[in-house]
């Protein structure tokens, strides 16, 4: 009851102190456009020249004319800029082929692994015979290889790439961050190794044994000290936003994962809390900071006009920074925790809106009157669909924090479905978006058949429409047979039956994609196809590309 | 923005905020919770069995957090009465669980204290329960043509036994059950004590832990599913 009234206490003075806050930076202009800043992406001239490596020539042509505006400049972009950029895309190349292939590796396994997973849930007596073969190993693999292997390496391999682009720098300690990504793929490695024979540290998202854990750290460690110095000895004066959303999801990625590994230090009750504040952040500080940097970056850069509000972003960042971290705690709702922490997390999980509403303020106004350019372009239909998922799961994730839906879709396959909304719709479809257009300028080569990116787009869009659509409505019934005393607890079981599989379908209809987009991603990088229009990585004219593309 | 210090600065205080709320405060609070008197320190046979449990990730389907009756009808399903903070203390790593694709465990002990029954439903949950998605868990047992002195042969319901073989289980299934047998946690507890409910200071720190116990309610015997 008090716990009750202090939760709404609570939100009502912070939605307060948000609503004075927003006042207060709109008579300081901090919603206002700020050109200067939005438009540091751009070397000067490039505003109004649209960019899609993924598209073949027609296609960029049509990009071209669809995003014409009036007072679109007709001079070359300024081609001392544009040497600074093809250097600081030289200078990441190696690293980001390396994070961008393991990403790939582990996207095949983790979702094969998921798919299985998702079937034995219907069919409990398929691949019982050995251990590792059983749901609770499967299950867990496949998240550590989608999360730590798919995920993590395709964000450091856009981070990797960008920095450099956005600090005009070339990248320094290149050997370092490959030696980095070298540990971190050995850390995953050994963990679904490990996971499959058994050896698991037994919390969910950190499963990961902590003695392969220190691999993991060591790695990222090795990551971040070359960002920082490129960072600290970069050529621009302003740091874009995207920047600022990726150093510190670096910074944050490492000091959650030691934490929460920290060996012989947490236990009972509080080791649950510890587990969810992780569990929580790796999507709240890591995922969602990556994936919103990139769009920041790739959106306006792909349409070719600054984004709407570049102070708005920098709200949108400081309140995901503060309330996110603090959201995790409603995971154990209803729990043996004590209650104000799990009221403070419901809290910051309203507050939560406010980034969210800044981020697609923004995107939206950016884009307005000009949504008609994803025909052309699938990498920004990629990025629309993400940053659309995004407000949603976001949305969603507020509200599910409330006691009166948690109460409902605690312990049940809902979670699972707005996780995948999450992850997924969201981050995945974003990094898929961010692979296609930095590939062609990592590898100096066009990718070979662009219709399979469109054939791509829409196998994972349909996939994960049916997975959350299906599992949510699976989830939300189940809840409801599981609250009602008068139903058998079986009940709540067999309810779910036809959604799993349902989810099964839709998770197939993924697994499709991802088929799709790794042989893609091979025959570009074996140099299949039809279309030539320059030499091959580290060629000696790296500039080939990126004048047919940038120019 | 132009400044990287501030950049770094501001999200290391955003996150140490965090963790101060979420790792560190309940860390402060829970450190002196002693084990109520009921609860005794798990075997090294369950100890072993816990970590069977653990292997086989049994803890993605089955929490070990029984709620409130305001939360919902966990005490009527059997489940047990609101866990509190003490009940845990000997857990590492905690179980809590986070679905509930099968039942809660916290009080399988009490509920189902069978050794036949659960060494049966680990070899195949569909003879007991119809309908249960369980994953079956063979390899967890041995086929013999006959039982060995000390083999703990599985007594199987009628139709679900192998032909002319015996179902044996290995060592680690035998600890695996032992923990599910001393997963009980009927004994009653106390109120938390006025300091504990005073709390440290923090946001909406007044409130007393979400869990109030009550006594163990008495449906202790109700079919296990």
């Amino acid at each position: 009851m008090d716990s009750a009234v202090i939760s709404l206490l609570g939100a009502f003075l912070l939605s307060l102190i948000g609503l004075f806050v927003f006042i207060w930076s709109m008579r300081k202009g901090l919603l206002v456009e700020n050109p200067r800043a939005a438009s540091v992406i751009f070397a000067p001239g490039e505003i109004g020249r649209t960019d899609d490596p993924a598209l073949a020539g027609a296609g960029r042509a049509g990009l071209q004319a669809a995003a014409a505006e009036a007072g679109d400049s007709e001079h070359p972009p300024d081609p001392a800029e544009m040497a600074q950029r093809i250097e600081a895309d030289r200078s990441s190349a190696f690293p980001v082929f390396m994070f961008i292939a393991f990403a790939c590796l582990w996207l095949l396994l983790g979702s094969a692994a998921g798919l299985t997973a998702s079937l034995k849930l219907h069919l409990p007596d398929w691949l019982v015979g050995e251990a590792w073969q059983t749901f609770g190993r499967v299950r867990t693999m496949h998240l550590t290889a989608v999360l730590y292997g798919w995920i993590t390496n395709a964000a450091l391999g856009v981070i990797i790439w960008l920095l450099p682009r956005l600090l005009r720098t070339p990248l320094v300690g290149a050997m370092w961050v490959m030696l980095g990504g070298a540990l971190i793929n050995t850390a995953i490695a050994s963990a679904i190794g490990a996971i499959g024979a058994g050896w698991t540290d037994g919390m969910e998202y950190l499963e990961m044994p902590w003695q392969i854990g220190l691999f993991f750290v060591a790695g990222m460690v090795c990551i971040i000290g070359p960002v920082l110095y490129t960072l600290v000895n970069r050529k621009v004066e302003s740091l874009y936003v995207s920047v600022w959303y990726h150093v510190a999801a670096l910074l944050w990625i490492t000091l959650l994962f030691l934490v929460a590994k920290l060996p012989g230090v947490h236990f009972g009750v509080q080791q649950a809390t510890t587990n969810w504040w992780y569990g929580h952040n790796v999507l709240g500080l890591w995922f969602t900071p990556v994936s919103v940097g990139a769009i920041y970056y790739f959106l306006p850069k792909i349409i070719a006009r600054p984004v709407r509000s570049y102070n708005l972003s920098i709200l949108g960042f400081w309140t995901l920074a503060f309330f996110y971290g603090q959201v995790g705690g409603h995971h154990l709702v209803g729990g043996p925790v004590p209650g104000w922490l799990v009221t403070l997390s419901i809290v910051q999980s309203m507050m939560m809106i406010i980034p969210v509403a800044a981020f697609t303020i923004n995107m939206a106004g950016t884009m307005w009157g000009r949504m008609h350019l994803a025909r052309w372009s699938p990498t920004l239909r990629f990025m629309m669909f993400g940053g659309f998922m995004y407000m949603l799961s976001s949305l969603q994730g507020s509200f599910e924090a409330l006691r009166s839906i948690n109460q409902i879709t605690h312990f049940t396959h809902f979670t699972v479905a707005h996780a995948h909304l999450g992850a997924y719709g969201f981050v995945t479809m974003v990094l898929f978006g961010a692979i296609y257009f930095m590939l062609p300028r990592v590898l100096h080569w066009e990718w070979p058949y662009p219709r399979l990116i469109s054939l791509q787009f829409w196998l994972a869009a349909i996939g994960i429409g049916i997975y959350f659509v299906g599992l949510s409505i699976g989830g939300w019934l189940q809840g409801e047979y599981m609250l009602d005393a008068s139903k058998p607890f079986m009940d709540s079981v067999a309810v779910t039956i036809p959604w799993l599989q349902w989810r099964s379908v839709g998770g197939a209809l993924m697994v499709a994609s991802h088929l799709v987009f790794v042989g893609h991603f091979l025959a570009m990088a074996l140099r299949f196809g039809p279309e030539r229009v320059g030499a091959a990585l580290f060629s000696a004219q790296p500039k080939a590309v990126e004048l047919v593309h940038g120019e | 923005m132009e400044n990287e210090v501030k950049l770094a600065a501001g999200a290391m205080v955003t996150l140490g905020v965090a963790t101060a709320a979420l790792v560190v405060l309940p860390y402060i609070q829970v450190r002196d919770v002693k084990a109520p008197e009921g609860l005794k320190p798990y075997t090294s046979a369950e100890l072993r069995g816990r970590a069977v449990y653990i292997a086989n990730g049994c803890m993605y389907c089955h929490s070990q957090q029984p709620r409130d009756r305001s939360f919902g009808p966990d005490a009527e399903r059997g489940w047990g009465r609101a866990s509190v903070p003490g009940d845990y203390v000997y857990d590492r790593p905690h179980l809590l669980g986070s679905m509930r694709t099968g039942p809660d465990l916290l009080n399988i002990g009490v509920r189902q204290p069978s050794k036949d029954w659960q060494l049966g439903h680990l070899y195949q949950p569909r003879a007991y329960v119809p309908g249960s998605i369980m994953p079956a868990y063979p390899y967890l047992f041995e086929l013999k043509d006959a039982a060995e002195p000390g083999d703990e042969a599985v007594q199987l319901p009628p139709g679900h036994s192998p032909q002319g073989k015996v179902v044996v289980a290995l060592p680690q299934t035998l600890d695996l059950v032992k923990y599910l047998q001393a997963l009980d946690r009927s004994y009653p507890v106390l109120p938390p004590e006025p300091r504990q409910a005073a709390g440290p200071a923090a946001p909406g720190a007044a409130a007393p832990p979400a869990s109030s116990p009550a006594p163990a309610p008495g449906a202790r015997t109700a079919p296990s599913s």
